[in-house]
């Protein structure tokens, strides 16, 4: 026994060192996270086909966005490129990939299971639908926005409906109901796809399904924004619950949870996120699946300090993903593709590298 | 003494199928260790279920303090009632310390995360209990005797005034299941009211201060340890021949009960 307590870690002052008793992440750790992330918004300013000087680039954002007196020495063409497309896309990019990655985490801790991605109680599925409804009636963009979000809810209202028993959602219903509700959207897509006109109208939905912040405007981030961020605020808030929900839910109920209110709220945050990615950028797979692995190994698995750093390296992440969109390709390649594209060999990485123990 | 927990004409069914047990009536006294003996399925998990207020009752109610469960807020009740489940991993390597500091939850607000106050004493306890060497370890890399201590620990860390504890010692090895009974002997002697489900008859002369017996549809027996562990309620119990046996060894003197093969 002596040895064991020779080992327990003291200060100098002879306390007990906790640094290394829970997952703690040093504050240089937080720093550089969102230095990068800082750092990687302000080169997507700088990049893309059309060019602007980078000196232009900072007297527009100057002008523009902290209202300094300088003088415009810009072509019209470049202040839109710089703060109508290039702005609103980086911005897009940080929330839906800090937004994404969340859901991811929270989701993983709440089905206990570390495989689990956002869509997996159906909102992909049910907004992919969506949009194709909405393209096929030729809705104008925001008509299709709405479509597409209200099928996402729709879809996860429906499996939360079928996992309903006894006054509880248990979450084996929820994965199964999960399942049946994706497959039937996915079907139900494929139909539209089928009777759509494949002059037009399938290659449009096929294109939307891709996934890419290419048609994001400032009009968008004004609709997105709030919802994104008022999710993003209740799953950060939630987010020392989810520890205790990930040891099961008969433990985290004697523990004195209110496991059917955390649910409800994480599956509503998550649901809302995840439409309005699909609604928006279509369909960006992978991340809120790899970046929660990826912080795990970073900072551990404590949900108090795992959610915000999914949310900063998620932002990392699709902005980079984003700007190597914009770099590498003549023709941009939709984002949905890339990020898988870098996202798999990554968590196959990952996967060799934890033997598959997530430890 | 005053009454704990109080268990009055209790029926239990799932759904509008039969009846799990019925007609069940126990009090347990403050500061008393009753273990609870059955025959697997019986529905021994159940009733915990039912004190947790996770189950509802078919009839009848089940009193803590005086008050009806059903009346508890989930974390009043996790404040007056521990549970110690059977040990399991977790899917995230947590260390010892932060599952142990889990047991704060009932006395933190929805939206607030244990402070540093909450971690010392989470840590607290574990020096207490004897684990302290465990606390930066992963609640995944421990072994299952471990893991039960930890429970325990996180148990102790809700402060609550009564601990049920549901089949402690499965599953584990020789040693592993001495150091549970231990722990929970120990609770015991420093009066924490204590109810504790087992598969092995044994540990009711090893720890138990009255025992209930629950067979397939009810009680079969219940009552102070010398008085209710007979050859007869056993055997009803488990529906097989179990002879009681009186060994010494030295200075030192045990019971036990084995079933009857010939």
């Amino acid at each position: 026994m002596k040895e064991h307590i020779a080992a327990i870690p003291r200060l100098a002052s002879g306390e007990v060192d906790f640094r290394t008793l829970e997952h703690k992440p040093s504050p240089v750790k937080w720093i550089l996270m969102a230095v990068l992330l800082a750092v990687l918004f302000i080169v997507s300013l700088f990049l893309g086909r059309y060019i602007v000087m980078p000196d232009d680039v900072i007297k527009i954002i100057g002008q523009q966005i902290f209202n300094l007196p300088i003088q415009t020495t810009w072509t019209d063409s470049a202040e839109t490129v710089v703060i109508r497309v290039r702005l609103p896309r980086a911005v897009m990019a940080v929330l839906i990939g800090a937004g994404l990655s969340m859901s991811g985490a929270s989701f993983q801790g709440m089905f206990q299971n570390p495989l689990v991605s956002p869509f997996i109680l159906g909102v992909s599925a049910g907004a992919s639908f969506g949009a194709a409804i909405g393209l096929v009636l030729e809705l104008p963009t925001a008509g299709i926005q709405a479509v597409s979000f209200l099928f996402g809810l729709a879809a996860v209202g429906i499996t939360y409906f079928l996992s309903h028993l006894y006054q509880t959602t248990p979450i084996l219903m929820l994965v199964l109901s999960g399942t049946v509700v994706s497959a039937f959207f996915q079907a139900m897509l494929s139909l539209i796809k089928f009777v759509a006109d494949d002059e037009e109208k399938l290659p449009a939905i096929t294109f939307w399904l891709m996934g890419s912040l290419g048609n994001v405007g400032l009009d968008d981030i004004a609709l997105a924004a709030i919802p994104l961020i008022v999710c993003m605020a209740a799953l950060f808030l939630i987010r020392w619950k989810l520890n205790v929900l990930s040891m099961g839910e008969r433990e985290s109920r004697a523990l004195g949870v209110n496991n059917e209110r955390v649910k409800i709220i994480v599956i509503i945050a998550t649901t809302v996120i995840a439409s309005t990615s699909v609604a928006f950028c279509g369909i960006i797979g992978w991340v809120g699946q790899v970046i929660p692995h990826f912080c795990r190994m970073l900072v551990g698995p404590d949900h108090k300090v795992l959610i915000p750093a999914t949310m900063l390296v998620g932002a990392c992440y699709l902005i980079l993903i984003d700007n190597l969109c914009r770099l590498f390709t003549v023709t941009e390649i939709p984002l949905g593709i890339l990020t898988a594209v870098v996202g798999a060999p990554v968590f196959a990485y990952l996967l060799r590298k934890t033997k598959g123990g997530w430890n | 003494m005053a009454v704990k927990l109080s268990i009055r004409d209790a029926s239990f069914g799932y759904g509008s199928g039969d009846t799990v047990w019925e007609h069940i009536n126990l009090d347990v006294m403050d500061g008393e260790c009753l273990c609870l003996l059955g025959p697997n399925g019986c529905g021994k998990t159940t009733l915990f279920n039912c004190i947790n207020n996770s189950y509802q009752l078919k009839t009848g109610s089940i009193l803590l303090n005086g008050k009806d469960v059903r009346d508890f807020g989930i974390s009043q009740l996790a404040k007056t009632l521990g549970i110690v489940f059977q040990e399991h991993s977790a899917p995230f390597p947590y260390t010892a310390l932060e599952v142990v500091r889990m047991g704060r939850t009932p006395h933190l607000k929805m939206f607030s995360a244990p402070d540093k106050r909450d971690t010392e004493h989470a840590y607290h306890i574990m020096e207490e209990m004897g684990i302290a060497y465990l606390a930066g370890k992963r609640y995944t890399h421990i072994s299952g005797g471990e893991r039960q201590l930890v429970l325990i620990a996180r148990t102790l860390c809700q402060e609550p005034e009564m601990i049920l504890f549901d089949e402690p010692t499965s599953h584990l090895d020789f040693k592993n299941q001495a150091m549970v009974l231990q722990t929970v002997k120990k609770l015991s002697a420093k009066g924490m009211t204590i109810v504790m489900t087992s598969h092995f008859p044994n540990h009711v002369w090893k720890i138990g201060t009255n025992v209930a017996m629950l067979g397939y549809s009810g009680m079969v027996a219940q009552g102070p340890v010398e008085e209710v562990m007979t050859e007869a309620n056993l055997s009803k119990t488990y529906g097989v021949d179990v002879m009681i046996y009186d060994a010494v060894s030295g200075s030192k003197k045990t019971r036990f009960c084995d079933p009857n093969l010939d």
